[in-house]
C-alpha cells in the first residue's frame, strides 16, 4: 500500500493549466473540480488526494506539512519564502513576469519612492538591491489604479500581456523575475515518502518534457 | 493595553499547564536517566553568557536568533542562549579540560528571537547529548544510536534516519573551483533542490562537461540505498567525496547490524547547519510528523575558538515538540484524606507518601476531587485506604 499523498493546487488560471498536465502524468480527479463546491478531491489513485486553495495558501500548507506536494507560482514562492520546501520541477505553465511598472514617461520623484504592490517582500528586496529607498503600500488588487490616483509612483505586479497596463497609460519597466508554476515538496515528506513522491515527480517531469518536445 | 490583552503571552511563547508539564518533566527525567546509564554526565550551563563566548564560530543564523541584554555590571553585551551545544563545547574545552573522550548531556530552556520554523516555539526545551574528543566512527555510531534510543524510550517507533555528509558538498565545490559568490548561489539552489535554476546556473558557469555533470548530479543524490552507489560512480575522481561516501556506507552497515528495522534516507546535498558542521549530519523522522524530531552532526572545529580544538559530535531535540507525538501516560490517581487534626492520620498519610502514594490532605470543607480515587478513613481506631464513592 502506497503512503497517502496530498497535493495542493492553486485555484484559478493555474488550475486550468495544471489539470491537463496532471492528467498527462496519470493523475486525474474523480469528479469535475470546477463545478464542485468540495475542497478535497479523490483521484484515480486511491492514495493521492487533491486540495484546491488560493495561491497564497499553497506554500503555507506545504511548509507545515499538511500537504506533501504543492503547485504554486514562482511569484508566491518569492514573496512567501521557500524554506522547508524543495522546488524540484518547473512545470512551465502559467508563464508571466513579475515586473515594476509606472506611468508612461513619468520620471521618479526625488527621495522616497512610493510603491504599491501585493508582493511587499519581493518589492522590498528588489529596490534594496538597487539602493532605492521605497515606501511600500500593500494593496490586494487593481494595482494599476494606484499611480493613476496618485497613491503610488510605481507598482510591482504580475504582467502577462501588458494590455491592462497600456489601457491605463502605464508601461512595464524592470523585470524582477520570470514566473511560471513550480512543483514544491515538503522537506520532511520528501524524506519519509521518498519513493512515492519521486515517482510523481518523475511522471510530471516526463509530461513536462513531452510538451517541451512538441512545442 | 486592555484588561484582556494583559494576560496574553507573546507569539511563540507558551506555558505548560499541569498535565503537559508533568508529561514533559517525566520525559525529561526518563531521558536524562537514559543518558546517565550510557555514561553521559549532566551539565547545567547558565541561561545567559557574554555574546563573545555564546555566539563564536556558529554563523549568522544563531546570531540573529539570540536575544541580547546589556550587563549592568560590566556594560558588556550578554546573550540569552538560543542553543546549548556551544555552551557544552565551551565547558568541554575550558571548564573540564580533560584528555580523552568526554560525554555530556543537558536539558534546559532556550530562547529564540524568531521561530525556527513556522509555528515553532520561541521557547523550546532543548535536550541533547554531546561526545567530545573522538573522531572515529565509533562515536558517530554511539551518538546516532543514543538519538534513536531517545526516541524509542519516548515511545516513538518506525523511525527514518536521514543522513548526509557535508564533506561531499565541500569536495565537489572545491573540485569545481567555484568562487565564493558562485558557491553561495549553488548552496542556495541545493537547499531548495531547485532543478530549473540549477540548470541555468551551470550553463552560466561554463565549466567542463564532467564538472557540470557532478554539480547537477549532486542535487539528485537523495533517496534510498542506491544513492551511495550512484555517488561513488559520479564522484570517482574526487577522493574526498569518495571517502565521505565510504564513511556513510560503513556506518549504514553497522547501524543495520544493530537495528535491522531502521529505514535510511540519504541526502548528499543536505546542508543543514553547514556553517558549523564538519562531517556527518543526521536527523530522525517519524512517519506521522511533518518535521525532523531530533537532529545532530559532527562539528569538530567549534572547540578551536575556545583555544582547544576537540572532535565533537552530538544531537539535540525539543522536548515540547516531542510531547505532541507521545501518548500521554495514564494519570495516577491519589488518595484523599479528609481534614482532621488527628496525629495518627498524619502518621498514616506520611507512611503512604513514603511508599510512593499520592495523598491529598484535605483542607476544612474540601471534597475529594477528580484526582483521587481512594480515601483514607478511620475504622476502629485504624486509618485505612478504601475506594472512594
Amino acid at each position: 500500500m502506497d503512503q497517502p499523498i496530498t497535493i495542493a493546487l492553486t485555484k484559478g488560471r493555474i488550475l486550468k493549466e495544471t489539470l491537463p498536465l496532471l492528467a498527462e502524468a496519470g493523475i486525474e480527479p474523480l469528479e469535475d473540480i470546477s463545478s464542485s463546491r468540495k475542497l478535497i478531491f479523490a483521484t484515480n489513485h486511491p492514495h493521492i488526494q487533491l486540495i484546491v486553495i488560493r495561491g497564497t495558501d499553497v506554500p503555507t500548507y506545504v511548509k507545515l506539512g499538511s500537504a506533501d506536494i504543492g503547485i504554486a507560482g514562482k511569484d508566491m514562492l518569492l514573496e512567501l519564502g521557500a524554506e522547508d520546501m524543495y522546488e524540484p520541477l518547473d512545470l512551465n505553465i502559467a508563464r508571466c513576469k513579475l515586473m515594476t511598472a509606472g506611468r508612461v514617461g513619468e520620471p521618479l520623484p526625488q527621495g522616497r519612492v512610493r510603491v504599491a504592490t501585493k508582493f511587499v517582500n519581493v518589492a522590498r528586496r528588489h529596490f534594496a538591491e538597487r539602493g532605492i529607498q521605497v515606501e511600500l503600500i500593500k494593496l490586494y488588487g487593481a494595482m494599476e489604479l494606484a499611480p493613476l490616483m496618485d497613491l503610488a509612483d510605481l507598482i510591482v505586479d504580475i504582467v502577462d500581456t501588458g494590455n491592462t497596463l497600456r489601457a491605463n497609460g502605464m508601461e512595464p519597466l524592470e523585470l524582477i523575475s520570470p514566473v511560471s508554476s513550480r512543483l514544491v515538496v515538503n522537506r520532511a515528506a520528501m524524506k519519509r515518502k521518498h519513493a512515492v513522491i519521486q515517482g510523481i515527480i518523475n511522471d510530471l517531469e516526463k509530461a513536462v518534457s513531452a510538451r517541451a518536445a512538441e512545442a | 493595553m486592555t484588561l484582556v490583552d494583559r494576560w496574553l503571552l507573546p507569539d511563540g511563547v507558551e506555558e505548560l499547564l499541569p498535565e503537559q508539564a508533568q508529561q514533559v518533566e517525566s520525559l525529561r527525567r526518563k531521558l536524562l536517566d537514559l543518558y546517565q546509564r550510557w555514561g553521559y554526565e549532566l551539565i547545567v550551563p547558565p541561561m545567559l553568557e557574554y555574546t563573545e563566548s555564546l555566539l563564536v564560530g556558529l554563523g549568522s543564523d544563531i546570531d540573529l536568533m539570540t536575544f541580547r541584554v546589556t550587563d549592568q555590571l560590566t556594560g558588556r553585551l550578554m546573550g540569552l542562549r538560543a542553543d546549548i551545544t556551544p555552551q557544552a563545547a565551551r565547558i568541554d574545552a575550558h571548564s573540564l579540560k580533560r584528555e580523552g573522550p568526554v560525554r555530556l548531556c543537558y536539558a534546559g530552556s532556550v530562547l529564540h528571537t524568531r521561530p525556527k520554523k513556522p509555528l515553532a516555539s520561541r521557547s523550546p526545551i532543548q535536550l541533547g547529548a554531546e561526545l567530545y574528543g573522538d573522531n572515529s566512527q565509533a562515536s558517530d555510531l554511539e551518538i546516532i544510536c543514543l538519538m534513536l534510543e531517545t526516541l524509542r524510550v519516548a515511545g516513538l517507533s518506525e523511525l527514518t534516519l536521514d543522513i548526509g555528509h557535508v564533506a561531499v558538498y565541500q569536495a565537489v565545490v572545491d573540485a569545481a573551483g567555484l568562487s565564493d559568490e558562485q558557491e553561495q548561489r549553488y548552496f542556495d539552489i541545493l537547499q531548495r533542490k531547485a532543478v530549473a535554476e540549477l540548470g541555468a546556473f551551470i550553463d552560466e558557469l561554463a565549466v567542463d562537461g564532467e564538472t557540470a555533470k557532478q554539480l547537477s548530479g549532486l542535487n539528485a543524490l537523495h533517496g534510498g540505498d542506491d544513492v551511495l552507489q550512484r555517488g561513488l560512480e559520479l564522484f570517482a575522481n574526487i577522493p574526498a567525496a569518495v571517502d565521505a561516501i565510504h564513511t556513510l556506507q560503513s556506518l549504514q552497515q553497522r547501524l543495520t547490524a544493530r537495528m535491522p528495522s531502521l529505514s535510511f534516507y540519504f541526502d548528499l546535498a543536505e546542508l543543514r547547519g553547514f556553517h558549523y558542521h564538519t562531517g556527518l549530519v543526521f536527523s530522525a523522522l517519524v512517519s506521522e510528523h511533518g518535521q525532523a524530531l531530533a537532529s545532530g552532526g559532527r562539528y569538530d572545529d567549534i572547540g578551536k575558538v575556545f583555544g582547544r580544538a576537540r572532535s565533537a559530535i552530538g544531537f539535540s531535540l525539543d522536548l515540547k515538540a516531542l510531547l505532541s507525538l507521545v501518548a500521554a501516560p495514564a494519570e495516577v490517581k491519589g488518595i484523599f484524606a479528609a481534614h482532621s487534626d488527628s496525629a495518627e492520620q498524619w502518621q498514616a498519610i506520611q507512611q503512604l507518601r513514603d511508599a510512593g502514594e499520592k495523598v491529598v490532605a484535605g483542607l476544612p470543607g474540601q471534597q475529594p476531587g477528580e484526582a483521587c480515587d481512594r480515601q483514607l478513613i478511620e475504622q476502629n481506631g485504624q486509618w485505612q485506604v478504601q475506594p472512594l464513592g
